[in-house]
């Protein structure tokens, strides 16, 4: 195809585009006001409407922040009279006794959640990176074709599936089998959690894992090869390294899924308060607990605001993470400019 | 606030369509209002509302009844904001909750029992266990409580491998955890580390898949999966089955109250359908949900169930715990 024929073509077809659909011109805003064929034809309701869906696009785009900062300011404003009044930081902090509804002295120390929290996210992470790496490569550098395409879309029905419906599986399915394999004395504990976890996890890995995998440039892999090297080793020392910040953000994004689930891990865990020795214990989670307590509590008891205080340290644990993974993905983005 | 608190519903709780209909209250004129009952409140006895709510449509087409769950809690807040006209709860009020209710809609709330729920303690069917006393109880539930293997009461557990009592329980601020803690561990704190579930179906759910498991809940959710166990209120007295006989002589010691709260004496419509509930249709239905009546039932229904109780307290049913999760 010659440069003039390329050029008549586009030509041509904007013709076709501003005669026979002037609206569709006007998306391009400002820069078409002095368009003669506009002129012409008079203003249209489309154009005298433009401001106005600019405005509600603009509005679609700062609820979001509008959103956050609500949701942030209520968690806080609920949680605050406890966190700087009666709330002791220390044990808080460093005691497993979650006794909020005592009537002899109510103790609030989510150590033994925290534990739960990390730990159950921590287990899913060993299981779900491996699986959802070793998923993410398979799918963009050795599956081909059909296989490539059904694989991708049932691991983005894997992301479809309810976490109630997973927490169900993990309560009635796995448990059973946890017993039966190992002996122990109850089904649902970490180990469930952190399976069910792995596989909400997975998903989300895979599809951000194999975006970076696909952004890596051919010409590094038929460099690689042409070196002599075999497919793993183009995998391994090539790929790998060349998209390690995608890679790394998937985990954290998986991270993130992970420690924000809370119906899944209400039902696999198990939900004790106490710190596990194995990985066969029952846990509890911070969300679990928000989750499980919250209905039945005195609207703005002591309870009820330590809870909120709980949500408090949710939202600090999750914007780090969400953070991280921003800022290694701009990482990514910056490598590609140098 | 109100919002959001249906939102609390939603995402709480899998009753997903109750929430929906807390969230959707037709804002009709005054006359519509009227003909509307509100409940709201404890998920144990979200089950029992509805059964109400649906036989009352029947007698009274003109009434319409909307239950919603979302907690005790949730349903005693919308009754001191005047979003709901009666609170179902599986614990008392507040001493806070109802000065609120007088500062805010200035009448004070009145408790009303509609039932009583026997506490049964189930095991796994294959437990050789077969009573236990308030004792054991606390000793197995209680901090510092000397009871941790099966061995250690005396039972031979075989189905459970490693020979450790593990404890069910409830989350800590259901009602029937509550409960459980004044009557049986008395002064003692719970101990900590027990399988704490959020519903009273998921007690025996879970007690029926754990040959090592011992739980405590309410009678109605009793299925053939599980055993329930003869309780005695001391050391070498009488072991008790639940059943609806035992319960309503007193002779089983572990039973609640189902409360109701309302603001001010109920009038008008909700006076006319607390009157139903009292009458003998309305306790059928306690009766027919696992939960003992307060006021005479119609006598073939109690006789037939008292003689049901006789064999085994299980009450056949598929409706005692029907669509729920999460719950108080």
């Amino acid at each position: 195809m010659s440069p003039l024929k390329a050029d008549s073509d586009v030509e041509r077809s904007s013709a076709v585009g501003m005669t026979g659909d002037p609206p569709a011109n006007s998306g391009s805003g400002l820069a078409v006001a002095g368009d003669p064929h506009r002129q012409r034809g008079g203003t249209t309701l489309l154009d005298r409407l433009e401001p106005v869906i600019e405005w509600i696009i603009r509005l679609c785009g700062w609820s979001a922040i509008l959103f956050v900062f609500a949701i942030f300011l209520f968690v806080f404003l609920e949680g605050a009279p406890m966190l700087f009044g009666d709330l002791d930081l220390v044990e808080f902090f460093t005691s497993t006794n979650w006794r909020p509804d005592s009537e002899i002295r109510p103790q609030y120390g989510i150590l033994a959640l925290l534990v739960g929290t990390l730990s159950v996210t921590s287990l899913a992470m060993l299981i779900a990176v491996p699986l959802g790496l070793g998923a993410a490569v398979y799918v963009s550098e050795f599956a081909g074709g059909r296989i490539k395409e059904t694989l991708k879309i049932v691991i983005e029905l894997l992301a479809a599936i309810p976490s109630v419906v997973w927490g169900f599986i993990g309560y009635m399915v796995l448990g059973p089998i946890l017993i039966w394999l190992t002996g122990a004395p109850i089904g649902i504990n970490l180990l469930n959690g952190g399976i069910i976890l792995a596989l909400m996890s997975v998903p989300i890995i895979v599809s951000v894992s194999e975006d970076a995998l696909r952004a890596v440039p051919d010409s590094y892999r038929e460099a690689a090869t042409a070196l002599g090297a075999s497919r793993w080793e183009v995998v391994y020392r090539v790929l790998f390294p060349a998209a390690k910040n995608g890679l790394l953000a998937a985990v954290l994004l998986g991270v993130g899924r992970a420690i924000g689930e809370t119906m899944a891990v209400l039902m696999a865990t198990g939900h004790a308060v106490q710190i596990p020795r194995s990985v066969m214990d029952p846990v509890r989670t911070l969300t679990a607990t928000i989750a499980a307590e919250l209905g039945e509590t005195v609207a703005g008891d002591a309870h009820y605001q330590v809870l909120f205080v709980i949500g408090m340290v949710l939202f600090a644990v999750a914007f780090v993470v969400n953070l991280s993974a921003d800022l290694v993905i701009k990482g990514i983005r910056g490598g590609r400019n140098e | 606030m109100f919002d959001l608190r249906c939102w609390l519903h939603v995402g709480s709780t899998s009753l997903l369509i109750l929430g929906a209909i807390g969230c959707g209250q037709p804002d009709g004129g005054p006359d519509l209002q009227r003909r509307v009952i509100r409940v709201e409140g404890s998920d144990t006895m979200v089950n029992l509302a509805q059964a109400w709510s649906e036989e009352y449509q029947k007698v009274r087409p003109d009434i319409s009844v909307q239950v919603s769950g979302g907690g005790s809690g949730v349903g005693i807040a919308s009754l001191t904001e005047g979003v709901a006209d009666m609170a179902n709860s599986s614990r008392r009020m507040r001493a806070r909750e109802i000065a609120r209710a007088e500062y805010n809609m200035g009448q004070t709330p009145i408790e009303h029992v509609f039932g009583l729920d026997a506490l049964a303690i189930y095991v796994h069917l294959r437990n050789p266990l077969d009573a236990i006393t308030l004792d054991e109880l606390a000793e197995i539930y209680a901090e510092d409580g000397k009871l941790t293997r099966w061995s250690d009461m005396g039972v031979d557990n075989r189905s459970c491998r490693t020979g450790e009592i593990v404890r069910i329980s409830r989350q800590s601020n259901s009602g029937t955890y509550h409960y459980f803690r004044d009557t049986v561990l008395k002064d003692r704190e719970f101990k900590l580390g027990s399988i704490d579930q959020s519903g009273s179906k998921d007690v025996v759910a879970l007690v029926s898949r754990t040959p090592c498991g011992i739980g405590y809940s309410g009678m109605g959710y009793a299925t053939d999966d599980v055993k329930m166990l003869k309780v005695a209120s001391e050391p070498g007295g009488e072991p008790v089955p639940p059943s609806l006989a035992s319960v309503s002589d007193g002779s089983y010691p572990i039973a609640r109250p189902l409360l109701v709260y309302t603001l001010g004496e109920p009038t008008g419509v909700l006076k006319e359908f607390f009157e139903w509930i009292h009458s003998p249709e309305g306790q059928e239905i306690v009766v027919k949900l696992g939960y003992i009546p307060i006021a005479p039932v119609e006598e073939d229904t109690a006789l037939e169930e008292d003689e049901d109780s006789q064999e085994d307290a299980t009450v056949d049913e598929d409706e005692g715990g029907t669509g729920e999760s999460v719950e108080g």
